[in-house]
């Protein structure tokens, strides 16, 4: 067991990682990840076969990232936002080769170059794919830095269990600011490595690709990765339920918005109201039957995000018409505090009621 | 009777799917003999692209990775850098490596990462059905430059090989042909030399661009096509060692 | 209860390292805690400033729009922040780079001269832990002992001469904090 420290969300993400066996960054300098950067710069040297390498574009680093992961390296790159639009090539054909790697978007506001403030602007991007083709990602949303810790070093695992990109997706908020963490010890890595690269040695040749002409073949190949989603969906889903029991509203929200949103609960329980929260804290697969189950008493959801109404298809689709939802979002970086959080919530309950 | 010729071990006893006359197979041969004489199949990890080898990995018998196009030298980074004592290569098309994947390749190159790029250059897209490359000829005829390339509209055909050769990265680039006996022993001897140094060091980017005929794109028949390499192809990429400082290396 | 302070300055007086040692200082003390610099276009320039959040229960957010106490070392800092403070809140104000006086008068203003101290003790370049001290003692919301061992911890424990500087100007703080 590793002592409390207090740690930047940046930083925790590059230890938990060297801790949970990675051993190849790839990166690009953006800001607010930067800190990540700079972390396995300096750490991945230090670590015996960690290699860390400032790749001349986003693209490569992804590309180097897939290299190493076909090699058999525990391989992670980060960026924001912009920087993730260049990477969904690589994450593409990281799914298609079915080669696991980590992938972090410590989000920024957006579209364009948009600025340098949180923001939740890359759910779509995120959970629907993100770059061409037929394909998901495991997406890990935490909301604090402990979680932040303790989901990177999952984020190894999932990769390495369903050989799949993992997304971690947060935002410039998590990635600077600091809490108390302590790190675990992760178990040793434990993989079927019959797919690496390493040279055919005694064996026979082996090639990783994508390229599969023939339509029927290629079918195939994205039905088996479908199966692969559909285990992940019934298997994987995380989330967190606070004052769910008694709640007449629920609030959806991930990451940041999540916490804004629990000090907007604790504000609108001392007034009465009886709110609480579903974080959902995969992303994708998203929890919907949960959803489905507390729509089951409430019939009042309001989806709280950072952007102007991303998750809130997901809600919808979820639900089916069962209740009625409201939404309110912060696009462009902006970051609501509780009491106005608590604020338009109350007003919604209120003219919900008449 | 003593056998002067038999298919290098290898190199899979598959049918190649490439046109008759298309440099690519001479190539894949040159590369599975050098291969076999140093004996390091068992250790080889070969990059292909997106182009005509695509499917290269049908062809060759060692571990293998597509790479998305232009992307070959940083997959084949990452690969190095986890496994150094492997032998790493790439092989790319003019396209791939001095259009969509310059960065790639330029960066690679700069980090004198410790892997040898087989560069085909012959002048034209091929698999994509003939339109212009970056090393396309001023005058040459594509399909996306149907009234001849113009330095004006199209820019200039680009020398990679002097280009990279200006990086402290590179050790050793040479340009070889495949369309002549004398010239493709040249070729062989030449990957088999960038082969060694990579096996011999753990820095330093080789690079063997290899001319290469594509008579479908170009229109020619076979014959043609290695008469007009000759003749017209080899005035803009004049054959034979660009940067070798390997040998120096080796005096010291 | 969760109370939030901004810390502001320039680069350079040592305003982040004052907020972390703090925080760091008060989960030691096993509080829920957040730290948040200011970070990209908003430190170009040369401004840097903190938020440090400390409660018995879960911190919400860690942004402070209306924080309990502001710790300021200059006075573009104060031009800044002064509006932000919370109705009844505390400006620990750095007397020695602000020449000008805060312009709300429902809160309660601290002036330390912390050049002046600092001369005092001999210790020029503690100005910041001056200032620590003099807030630990202000809002007692950790002890002493916590900052100081939250000071060692950041010097990898290493006690040697600057180890002694920066705790006699952590404690100079603090004792002009019971002064006044
Ligand atoms: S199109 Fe050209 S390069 Fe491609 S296989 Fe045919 S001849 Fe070879």
């Amino acid at each position: 067991m590793h002592k409390k420290v207090l740690m930047s969300g940046n930083h925790v993400i590059g230890e938990a990682a060297i801790l949970a066996g990675c051993r190849f960054y790839a990166g690009y300098p953006i800001t607010p990840q930067n800190e990540l950067a700079e972390y396995m710069a300096e750490h991945m040297r230090k670590t015996p076969g960690g290699i860390f390498i400032q790749a001349e574009s986003e693209i490569a680093a992804i590309n180097m990232v897939l290299g190493a992961a076909a090699a058999g390296a525990r391989a992670m790159t980060s960026s924001s936002s912009p920087g993730i639009s260049l990477k969904q090539e690589g994450i593409s054909f990281l799914a298609c080769d079915e080669l696991p790697a980590v992938i972090v978007n410590i989000m920024r506001g957006g579209p364009g170059l948009g600025n340098i403030a949180p923001s939740q602007g890359d759910y779509f991007q995120a959970t629907k794919g993100g770059g061409h083709g037929d394909y998901r990602t495991p997406v890990l949303a935490p909301a604090h830095i402990q979680e932040l810790a303790d989901l990177t070093m999952d984020a190894f695992d999932l990769a390495d269990r369903y050989r799949t990109p993992v997304v971690i997706l947060a935002d410039g908020m998590m990635g600077q600011m600091m809490e108390p963490v302590i790190f675990k010890t992760p178990p040793p890595r434990q993989y079927d490595e019959s797919y690496v690269l390493k040279g055919k040695e005694m064996g026979k040749s082996r090639f990783i690709r994508g390229l599969i002409l023939d339509a029927i073949r290629m079918e195939e190949h994205n039905w088996k990765l479908y199966r692969k989603y559909q285990v992940m969906a019934q298997k994987e889903v995380r989330y967190e339920a606070h004052l769910i029991e008694d709640a007449e509203i629920v609030i959806v929200a991930y990451g940041t918005a999540a916490r804004i949103a629990k000090g907007a609960i604790k504000r609108l329980r001392e007034e009465g109201y009886a709110v609480g929260l579903l974080r959902p804290i995969t992303l994708w697969p998203f929890p919907e039957k949960e959803l489905r189950e507390i729509a089951k008493k409430v019939n009042s959801f309001i989806v709280f995000e950072m952007s102007t109404g991303q998750m809130l298809e997901d809600v919808k689709l979820a639900l089916e018409g069962r209740a009625h939802i409201d939404f309110y979002g912060r696009p462009g970086g902006v970051i609501p505090t509780p009491a106005e959080l608590a604020k338009v919530i109350a007003y919604k309950a209120r003219r919900n009621e008449r | 009777m003593k056998k002067v010729y038999s298919r290098p071990k290898s190199l899979k006893p598959t049918k190649f799917h490439y046109c008759p006359g298309c440099g690519h197979s001479t190539v894949h041969r040159l590369i599975c003999e050098v291969i076999d004489e140093l004996s390091i199949a068992d250790r080889t990890i070969g990059v292909c692209p997106a182009g005509c080898a695509v499917i290269a990995y049908n062809y060759f018998d060692v571990d293998m990775i597509e790479a998305a196009h232009g992307r070959g030298c940083a997959v084949a980074t990452g690969i190095k850098r986890v496994l150094p004592d492997r032998v790493i290569f790439t092989y790319q098309g003019d396209g791939d490596l001095a259009a969509i994947g310059t960065a790639e390749t330029l960066h690679a190159a700069n980090r004198g990462e410790n892997f040898t790029i087989i560069f085909i250059n012959n002048a034209v897209y091929g698999m994509t059905g003939g339109q212009m490359a970056p090393t396309t000829l001023t005058g040459q005829f594509s399909t996306t430059t149907p009234f001849g390339r113009s330095e004006k509209l199209d820019g200039y055909p680009i020398r990679v090989s002097e280009l990279l050769a200006q990086l402290p990265g590179t050790v050793y680039i040479e340009r070889c042909a495949v369309n002549s006996p004398l010239n493709i022993n040249r070729t062989k001897k030449a990957l088999k030399k960038a082969f060694l140094y990579q096996m011999d060091n753990d820095f330093g980017l080789t690079m063997i661009e290899i001319l290469s005929q594509c008579p479908t794109n170009w229109k020619m028949s076979p014959p043609d096509a290695c008469r007009w390499m000759e003749e017209v192809m080899m005035k803009e990429y004049p054959l034979g060692i660009i940067k070798d400082v390997t040998a120096i290396k080796g005096a010291e | 209860m969760i109370t939030k302070t901004i810390f502001a300055g320039f680069g350079g007086q040592g305003v982040l390292m004052m907020g972390y040692t703090f925080a760091q200082a008060a989960m030691m003390e096993g509080y829920h805690v957040t730290y948040l610099p200011s970070y990209g276009a908003e430190v170009r320039g040369g401004a840097a400033n903190c938020t440090v959040a400390v409660g018995d229960e879960e911190i919400a957010s860690p942004i402070a729009s209306e924080p309990e106490y502001l710790v300021i070392m200059n006075k573009p800092s104060l031009l800044t922040f002064q509006n932000r403070v919370t109705h009844g809140g505390v400006i620990f104000l750095n007397t020695s780079l602000a020449d000008i006086k805060p312009t709300r008068k429902d809160v309660t203003v601290h002036e330390i001269p912390l050049a002046e101290i600092a001369e005092t003790i001999g210790v020029p370049r503690g100005q910041n832990l001056i200032m620590l001290g003099a807030f630990v003692r202000k809002t007692s919301l950790v002890s002493p002992q916590s900052c100081l061992k939250s000071i060692e911890e950041r010097m990898k424990g290493k006690r040697g001469a600057a180890w002694e500087s920066n705790r006699r100007a952590f404690m100079a703080g603090y004792e002009w904090g019971q002064s006044k």
